[in-house]
């Protein structure tokens, strides 16, 4: 990669100026290092003899150690524009960038890291999720890549799920897993006031409730019954265990039967939350993590239908994490 | 004072007035300051509102103490030294007011729009653009009464300190102009006209020459005056005002990119912004050396007198930041420094160990001459004043030192298979001790800025004018 060139013109301009304005600073130094004025026996210099609001100037000369320092300020400056870019489209003699400086900082890292990760990439996930050593580095790459959204403990927060209590929107299959990173997720609920109305808004929820085996109005939840096998069970199934549950890996669709709730803000009651979202709908996105954990890795096309030990080893970060993700749930 | 009668009458109602201002919005920029200090070691003082988040409080303290603060201290100082020492009086009494109500006006805007979260988000230049024209209009006029009044000086000659106030008038409002313009919307919302990389650039180009023009020409035109005059001694070297000047304006102008090292920013323009910075070493240093070699002769005067010691310390902060300056422009150091606390402890190093300290210095002296006192009320308490600065000061970089290396290592640090060593939070954890001792340092400049406040009203309210004592005596 190459930095587009400037035009000509530009490039001398910038030349021109910088040179100028180092040239001047350097004429500014010599024109004015001398003093004709004699000190008089006691050191002192003659004043210049103007005065304002009483205060005199003495014209002594630049003191010779700032003289020193500013002058070698400059050559450095002067040395610095022939070695590295500055000068317009200038080159500079060593042919540096930073660029260049960055790509092979990254290949030496690759150079040194990457045995590392393809030894792990060699071990299946189950066996690598119950390795210590492999762990505490999967760990590290959690805490600085997941733990913003999931917490350093994966327990979750108001709108990212929990990821070590057994219970998944996707499936807890170590490839299913891995493809959650991978790809990312996108779970969309839709909007179903139109089509409940209010009452069938509040109705739904104590069903919802009811499902989980929280306290709710009864009756409520038997009107909305019908109502609830007709739409909602297309996706949540019919006993509301979840599109996991039926076996589904990509729809995402949490089990309500499990009292665990991704979207109650503190202090939100379970109901208010529920009928929010019915109301409105949710939209959660998890992005793919694949460019960012194995940074530099070109992705093919047919990525979705490569083998499991394939991805790995294309992708060993994502392959430790997700042996650490799924180590979460274990006994779970 | 033998030569007052051939003076003119000078315009020191507007002087007064800034003055007066300078010590209100200190007290209303450091509150600030040590709020949002206190937040970062306690984020619960966010109260989970808007209005009084970090986000929008921390652009009200910058431009509270720079623009508000700094701004007063300017206009204060450069009115009193312009006049005194072209021994003309301003040139328009009208004009010289509209900048004072205007530039109140301005402040005042910023204080309520900035807590409304209504911003350009450029870092120093926040406010909106009705009120970036407001600001043009009074900058302008401030330039017309400045620029008119040495126009029509009865001296001779134009005295060093009134070209680094002209020099950070001019640039000022170019700087203002170039990175504000802006494509309105809405009455509180705008695009700007550049975008991306360029945007970037002309951002940091206004941003660090805010720092070299409005913070560093402007009060080393006080400088030039107040250091001689309270010193009683002549400027150390007339040829040194000349190349330093020269030498400062020209270099100042390129140190911009060294803002974003390592960013999209061309690598041909980081260079020079970093080599600029280095050059300008030097430049700064002569401010310095002119202003301490000043008191050579005079020295012993530190030991009787306050007001001395708080511009003798601030010249001493202000060679110490412009010596961290060019280092931390070195590619390689801003490897580490950049976006940690040790930016934020080199800025105030300059904002409170420089800036500030100067300002307070000279209001110090021109408080008892504007309002006709012999002096001010206590100068034991500008001595307890100085030594609140002083201590607060350190307390605050040192503490950002700490942090700002201790950030800079973690974020750099790896394991042996090449993952972080540590998460971002980690570093935030163990920045915390230095979050309470930052604050810490921020509650005695607070304090120093209260007693001042007491100081200033008490000479201001005494009944003893100057002429008064000295018929008694």
């Amino acid at each position: 990669m190459t930095s587009q060139a400037m035009s000509g013109f530009w490039s001398l301009w910038i030349s021109v100026i910088t040179l100028g304005v180092i040239a001047f600073c350097w004429w500014l130094l010599y024109a004015n290092r001398k003093t004709d004025k004699v000190p008089a026996a006691n050191g002192e210099v003659e004043t210049t003899g103007h005065a304002a609001d009483g205060i005199e100037e003495y014209d002594n000369p630049l003191p010779r150690w700032w003289f020193i320092m500013f002058v070698i300020t400059i050559v450095f400056g002067l040395v610095y524009l022939a070695l590295y870019p500055g000068l317009g489209n200038y080159k500079g003699l060593l042919g540096w960038t930073s660029t260049g400086q960055w790509q092979d900082e990254m290949a030496r890292a690759e150079e040194r890291y990457a045995p590392i990760f393809q030894q792990y990439a060699q071990i299946d996930i189950r066996t690598l999720a119950s390795d210590p050593a492999a762990m505490q580095v999967a760990d590290r790459l959690y805490q600085n890549n997941c733990a913003v959204c999931h917490g350093s403990s994966a327990r979750g927060a108001y709108g990212f799920p929990n990821l070590t209590d057994g219970n998944w929107l996707y499936g807890g299959d170590p490839e299913v897993i891995r493809d959650s990173i991978i790809f990312g997720r996108n779970g969309l609920m839709p909007a179903w006031v139109d089509m409940l109305g209010e009452r069938g808004v509040d109705t739904m929820t104590h069903y919802v409730l009811g499902l989980s085996g929280l306290e709710h109005d009864a009756a409520k939840a038997e009107e909305a019954a019908p109502m609830y096998q007709a739409i909602c069970s297309a996706c949540h199934g019919v006993d509301g265990q979840g599109s996991a549950a039926m076996g589904l890996d990509s729809i995402g669709a949490p089990n309500l039967t499990a009292n665990s709730w991704m979207y109650v803000q503190p202090g939100q009651s379970v109901y208010d939350s529920v009928a929010f979202t019915l109301r409105h709908g949710r939209n959660g996105l998890m992005p793919a993590q694949a460019r960012y954990l194995d940074y530099g890795v070109e992705l093919p096309n047919n990525l979705r239908s490569l083998s499991a030990q394939e991805k790995a080893e294309l992708l060993p970060k994502v392959h430790l994490v997700t042996a650490y993700i799924y180590s979460l749930n274990q006994g779970k | 004072m033998s030569t007052a009668i051939e003076h003119p009458t000078y315009n020191y109602k507007v002087v007064r007035q800034f003055a007066i201002m300078t010590v209100v919005w200190g007290i209303v920029g450091m509150l600030v300051g040590v709020w949002i200090a206190a937040q970062l070691a306690w984020p619960a003082l966010n109260f989970d509102l808007p209005w009084t988040s970090f986000g929008r409080l921390r652009p009200l303290h910058t431009n509270a103490v720079i623009f508000a603060f700094g701004g007063s201290a300017l206009f204060a100082t450069s009115y009193y030294v312009v006049q005194r020492t072209c021994q003309a009086r301003l040139i328009s009494d009208g004009l010289a007011a509209f900048t004072f109500w205007g530039w109140q006006l301005i402040i005042v805007l910023a204080a309520i729009t900035l807590p409304l979260g209504l911003t350009q988000g450029k870092e120093y230049a926040e406010l909106i653009w009705p009120i970036d024209i407001l600001i043009a209009v009074v900058w302008v006029s401030y330039a017309i009464v400045f620029l008119g009044t040495i126009y029509v000086r009865k001296t001779s000659h134009i005295y060093v300190a009134n070209w680094f106030f002209a020099a950070f008038i001019l640039t000022v409002a170019i700087l203002h102009i170039v990175n504000s313009m802006a494509i309105p919307v809405t009455w509180t919302h705008s695009y700007s006209i550049y975008s991306g990389a360029t945007d970037a650039m002309v951002q940091w180009w206004y941003g660090h020459n805010a720092v070299g023009f409005f913070l560093t020409a402007g009060f080393l035109g006080m400088m030039y005056y107040f250091v001689p005059k309270q010193a009683e001694r002549p400027v150390y070297s007339y040829r040194l005002s000349i190349v330093h000047f020269w030498a400062l304006i020209c270099v100042y102008m390129w140190a911009g990119p060294h803002h974003l090292h390592y960013t999209a920013l061309p690598d041909w323009a980081q260079s020079l912004g970093m080599i600029m910075s280095l050059i300008l070493l030097a430049p700064s240093w002569g401010g310095m050396i002119n202003g301490m070699m000043t008191l050579s002769g005079a020295w012993h005067k530190l030991r009787t007198d306050p007001v001395l010691r708080f511009l003798v310390v601030s010249l001493s902060f202000y060679g110490m930041s412009t010596f961290e300056g060019p280092m931390m422009s070195i590619k390689t150091v801003n490897a580490l420094s950049h976006y940690t606390d040790w930016t934020i402890g080199h800025v105030h190093a300059g904002a409170l160990g420089w800036v500030a300290m100067i300002s307070i210095g000279a209001v110090y002296h021109l408080i008892p001459k504007v309002f006709d006192k012999k002096e001010m009320y206590s100068v034991d308490l500008i001595n307890v004043h100085f030594w609140l600065s002083t201590v607060g000061t350190v307390l605050y970089i040192a503490s950002m030192w700490v942090n700002g290396i201790m950030q800079g290592l973690m974020w750099r640090a790896v394991n042996a298979d090449g993952t972080l060593m540590y998460t971002f939070i980690e570093s935030v954890e163990a920045s915390h001790p230095g979050f309470v001792v930052r604050w810490l340092g921020g509650v005695l400049w607070l304090v120093g800025m209260l007693l001042m406040a007491y100081n200033v009203y008490m000479t201001v309210s005494s009944k003893a004018s100057e002429k008064a004592a000295a018929q008694t005596a």
